[in-house]
């Protein structure tokens, strides 16, 4: 017994001690090396480090150092790395965690010469005014997204209706899907008329979709105080609702997620982002089109999301100059269009994304049409506003709550969250 | 220096051999673990968003948390976890290994076979779970229920199932190591106790009684306590079995250790999160001096 | 001559029975892995078609092969030293009498009390002070020793009687002699179970190795899977693959070491 135990410790030492000789990494030392860092996302870092080589063949005399961290935790990672003083000198972030990252003292202005605050007002999407704080902004981004629905073609043709044509009205989705969903003889949901998932896109979807074509406002103008608790925001919600308590054409959690209901044709329909279309497309046997968000009573309204890149506090001297050159790399309508092909996301800047060939594009063409009738949701705290709205679903489709009154709880409670705002 | 060891007492001997083993391991124990837990104490005390100075704030953590009533599910959920998986995870894990040990065919194979969960990761045994708790005809359990003509249960949709729901993959996952401890304990009764029993004519009942289960309290203690830690600190699958990690529906299923991670990584708020972990800690650390109490060898 | 007990034959097939419904998560993993991405969301249970596509696709577009490196390589030498050290101090806390020695043991178990989530940040700010951030020491430092491990052994080698230390005494052993001749072989039951579970530990460690390492040929075999799934991709099929394959090794280690549990030792009882 004594000999066995011995020998696993000093076989499983050797292997071991053996092995972390091989694992030992150099790194070259470089006049000036930066560090940008994304999340992991296959196409993303792809088109990156083609972008990054091109950045290096023009500037010789900087190394750009690429980290990805997957992306659930890519939050967690950064902020290990802060009270440290590692981490990036350019970094990507959700625009909605701008204010966030300032407060923290995360983020420096883009210098001005270099980057001027009145040509970015005019050539970049208005939204992207959002990254502007005290007249400076602070970050930018190279791709924009926005919401269109997803329709699989086969299922509406199973169902009678003509696969080219996805409902324009909110009207008509609910009867398209109606005519979609399928049953078995118990009653058990088979097919959905379309997968809603609140921990997707149905949230900004409700929010600035919904409830601003059922003539509401999620927001005061000045984005301070909290306006969806009116018979508009609740007009909107119920129908949201009755999409599965009254005509029963969708479960939440059906097969797990909204994606993935879709994914495996089980969903006749979805509304989702453009960053979506890489994953369906890979997707044997499905067959899908994308269209523009349906309207109500011609009013169309979207949701417009992004990922920025800002240069940290970390850097400075010559590295700021360089995070600063390879940041307005990134931002070049050739590296816009470099993005689109290779990422599937739409351009920030308007006159690179408004090209025929991208207005006339059968996929992106509707997202790009939702940009012009776009809000970015002024966010403080955007996990605690999501997580309100998934809330205020919840209590209405689980404790039966009317609809007004878990609008006013969650009127309550997101204000507590704006009023934080620094 | 052995010259002068040579001339200590024994009890002195004893002392200065165990100081000299346990020298490294405290310094080690004190910079990796003890330090950066007296951080988390001062922290509590503190706001703090990782960057810039920390500002002391007093009890203002501990106040804002008694006044915020998610706070108070949040323990709520944690201390359910503890009451219902403690029970009933030891009972079916004592059960398992007593039989297992019982059995000479095909050990090897089943002890296999309730081991093998607890060796997959929380990512994907969440989905899968997710899957089974799906309504017919895709979920499995609701599949069986309908079978039996029972109604259809919405498991992880409703507020008072979910967290059961939760609870039982993460008892699910946790059996083969419970198993595997309690094996160990039985495995190191020896042969010749159970012999001089039976010679006496005691039967199973009693033997079970008065020798497996008295020479077994060392595993019990362990396993009370570090069963109870596991529930305490429940995350991982609560934050991938649940829509978007919140430990939803409602709130129903998050457990303080999730609470601390939104604290302290969506909102970079420290203090908060630190003081949820010095209640965690306190928590922990009363329960398990109470069952080392009671369970002392008597 | 052995009766066979009915009670007997049915623990063992009710033990059977639970074993497979113990499995049936695992082995609906198993099942998902090898169907291909149209057929992953079919409603029946088995592959019409089943492939080893999703097994190859991560095995040449990943670099698993480095990853598991890296992975075995913390889970080896963490696991080396989790048997050395903890089976020392759960040594020493079992079996010398001296002041101090509860205190010792509470504060070790203590440690188990904070959530490793509120580890990082400290661990995180020692690795830069130390030059260890992105390196494989940087990863395998915080599990070196374990309050789990000096806990269970402790709680073992309280079972070893202590005439039998007394009569090496006497022989004239050493105090790390007796420890690593005497004592050790006895608890060898409770060894293996820690080595089975310092393994595991760091094999499936995901919060720590993740935020420690930047470059992708230091991640460990969690922290590659996570990296396959990106924003809003749930391509299930091939974390499910990546599942089966991490599962692998630790099944080795396990179907390695159970014997030494089972086999058990004689000697010596646990004592209450």
């Amino acid at each position: 017994m004594r000999r066995s135990y011995r020998r696993l410790l000093g076989a499983l030492l050797g292997v071991s001690l053996g092995a972390a000789m091989v694992a030992a990494m150099p790194s070259p030392a470089q006049a000036v090396e930066i560090e940008y860092w994304q999340y992991t996302f296959k196409q993303r870092v792809d088109t990156m480090d083609e972008l990054i080589k091109q950045f290096q063949a023009a500037n010789p005399d900087i190394t750009v150092k690429h980290v990805n961290v997957p992306y659930d935790n890519y939050r967690t990672r950064i902020a290990a790395a802060i009270p440290a003083g590692e981490g990036p000198d350019v970094t990507q972030l959700f625009y909605g965690w701008l204010g966030d990252y300032i407060h923290a003292g995360l983020l420096q202005p883009l210098p001005t010469p270099a980057f001027d605050t009145a040509a970015i007002d005019r050539d970049f999407f208005p939204f992207v005014q959002g990254m502007k704080v005290d007249g400076k902004y602070y970050a930018l981004p190279t791709a924009v997204r926005s919401l269109a629905l997803f329709w699989n073609r086969k299922l509406f043709k199973d169902a009678g209706l003509d696969p080219d044509k996805p409902p324009a009205t909110l009207d008509e989705l609910v009867d398209f899907a109606r005519k979609t969903t399928k049953r078995d003889s118990a009653g058990n949901l088979i097919t959905a008329g379309i997968a809603l998932d609140t921990g997707g896109q149905d949230i900004p979807w409700i929010r600035e979709g919904l409830i601003r074509e059922f003539g509401g406002t999620p927001y005061s103008a000045d984005g301070k105080k909290v306006a969806f608790a009116s018979p508009a925001g609740t007009a909107a919600v119920q129908w949201y609702v009755d999409l599965i308590t009254k005509e029963k054409v969708s479960e939440l959690g059906f097969l797990t997620d909204g994606v993935t209901a879709f994914r495996s044709g089980k969903a006749a329909m979805t509304i989702d982002g453009s960053f979506r279309l890489g994953a369906l497309d890979g997707q044997r046997g499905l067959d899908y089109g994308v269209a523009e968000l349906p309207s109500r009573n011609g009013i169309h309204s979207n949701y417009a999301s992004y990922w920025v890149n800002g240069i940290t506090s970390k850097a400075k001297g010559e590295k700021l100059a360089a995070a600063a050159k390879f940041l307005a790399f990134v931002t070049t309508p050739a590296a816009m269009q470099l993005w689109m092909e290779k990422v599937g996301e739409l351009p920030a800047r308007v006159a690179v994304a408004k090209t025929d060939a991208v207005a006339n594009h059968p996929k992106y063409g509707p997202f790009v049409r939702g940009l012009s009738t776009a809000v970015a949701t002024d966010f403080v705290d955007e996990s605690a506003q999501r997580k309100v709205m998934m809330d205020m679903i919840d209590r209405v489709l689980l404790k039966q709550t009317p609809v007004a009154e878990s609008l006013a709880i969650a009127s309550t409670e997101e204000q507590k969250v704006l009023d934080t705002r620094k | 220096m052995s010259t002068w060891l040579s001339r200590q007492t024994l009890a002195r001997k004893q002392a200065v051999w165990a100081w000299i083993f346990l020298a490294v391991p405290i310094v080690y124990f004190t910079a990796v673990r003890f330090w950066p837990a007296v951080d988390a104490f001062s922290l509590s005390l503190s706001r703090w968003n990782l960057v810039g100075p920390r500002h002391f704030v007093g009890l203002e953590n501990y106040r804002h948390l008694a006044a915020d009533p998610v706070f108070w599910q949040v323990l709520g959920n944690t201390f359910e976890y503890l009451a219902l998986g403690l029970p009933i995870s030891l009972f079916l894990a004592f059960v398992i290994a007593y039989q297992l040990d019982r059995v000479r065919t095909g050990q090897g194979v089943l002890r296999a076979l309730y081991f093998l969960p607890h060796l997959t990761t929380a990512t994907a045994m969440a989905w899968v779970w997710r899957w089974f708790y799906q309504p017919a005809p895709v979920g499995l359990f609701n599949g069986w229920l309908s079978l039996f003509g029972i109604a259809q249960q919405p498991f992880l949709r409703s507020t008072a199932q979910a967290l059961p729901a939760v609870l039982v993959p993460a008892i699910w996952a946790a059996l083969g190591f419970q198993v595997v401890i309690f094996l160990a304990g039985l495995k190191a009764i020896p042969r010749s106790y159970y012999e001089a029993a039976e010679i006496d004519g005691a039967g199973s009942w009693q033997i079970l009684r008065e020798i497996t289960l008295p020479l077994l309290l060392p595993s019990f203690v362990f396993l009370f306590i570090t069963t109870s830690i596991g529930l305490l600190r429940i995350f991982d699958l609560v934050y991938n079995i649940t829509a978007g990690g919140e430990g939803g529906p409602l709130n129903a299923t998050k457990p303080l250790v999730l609470s601390i991670y939104q604290s302290a990584f969506a909102r970079m708020d420290m203090g908060t999160a630190s003081a949820q972990t010095v209640i965690l800690f306190v928590i922990l650390l009363a329960i398990s001096l109470l069952q080392m109490r009671l369970l002392r060898q008597r | 001559m052995k009766i066979v007990r009915p009670g007997r034959v049915i623990g063992f097939t009710l033990l059977a029975l639970g074993g497979i419904v113990m499995i049936m998560p695992l082995l609906f993993m198993l099942v998902t892995s090898l169907k291909s991405n149209s057929e992953i969301y079919e409603l029946h249970v088995l592959p019409r078609e089943p492939t080893l596509g999703n097994y190859i696709e991560i095995l040449t577009h990943s670099h698993f092969a480095r990853w598991f490196l890296v992975s075995f390589v913390v889970a080896a030498v963490s696991t080396v030293s989790v048997l050395f050290f903890d089976s020392l101090i759960g040594y020493t806390l079992a079996k010398f009498r001296f002041r101090g020695s509860g205190v010792v043991f509470v504060a070790i178990l203590s440690t188990l009390m904070i959530p490793t989530e509120m580890l990082v940040i400290p661990w995180y700010v020692m690795a830069k002070s130390m030059g260890w951030l992105d390196s494989i020491w940087g990863i395998m430092f915080p599990g070196m020793m374990t309050g789990f491990g000096v806990f269970l052994m402790r709680q073992f080698f309280a079972g070893v009687p202590d005439e039998l230390l007394d009569a090496a005494r006497i022989d004239g052993l050493g105090e790390f002699e007796i420890f690593w001749k005497v004592a050790l072989p006895l608890v060898t039951p409770a060894l293996s179970a820690l080595a089975i579970f310092a393994f595991l530990g760091n094999w499936t460690a995901f919060l720590w190795p993740l935020i420690v390492t930047t470059s992708p040929n230091l991640y460990t075999v969690p922290v590659g899977l996570a990296s396959l799934s990106g924003e809003f991709q749930t391509d299930w099929e091939m974390i499910m693959t990546g599942s089966s394959i991490a599962t692998i090794p630790t099944l080795l280690v396990f179907i390695l070491l159970q014997r030494n549990i089972v086999n058990g030792i004689t000697l010596s009882g646990l004592k209450g």
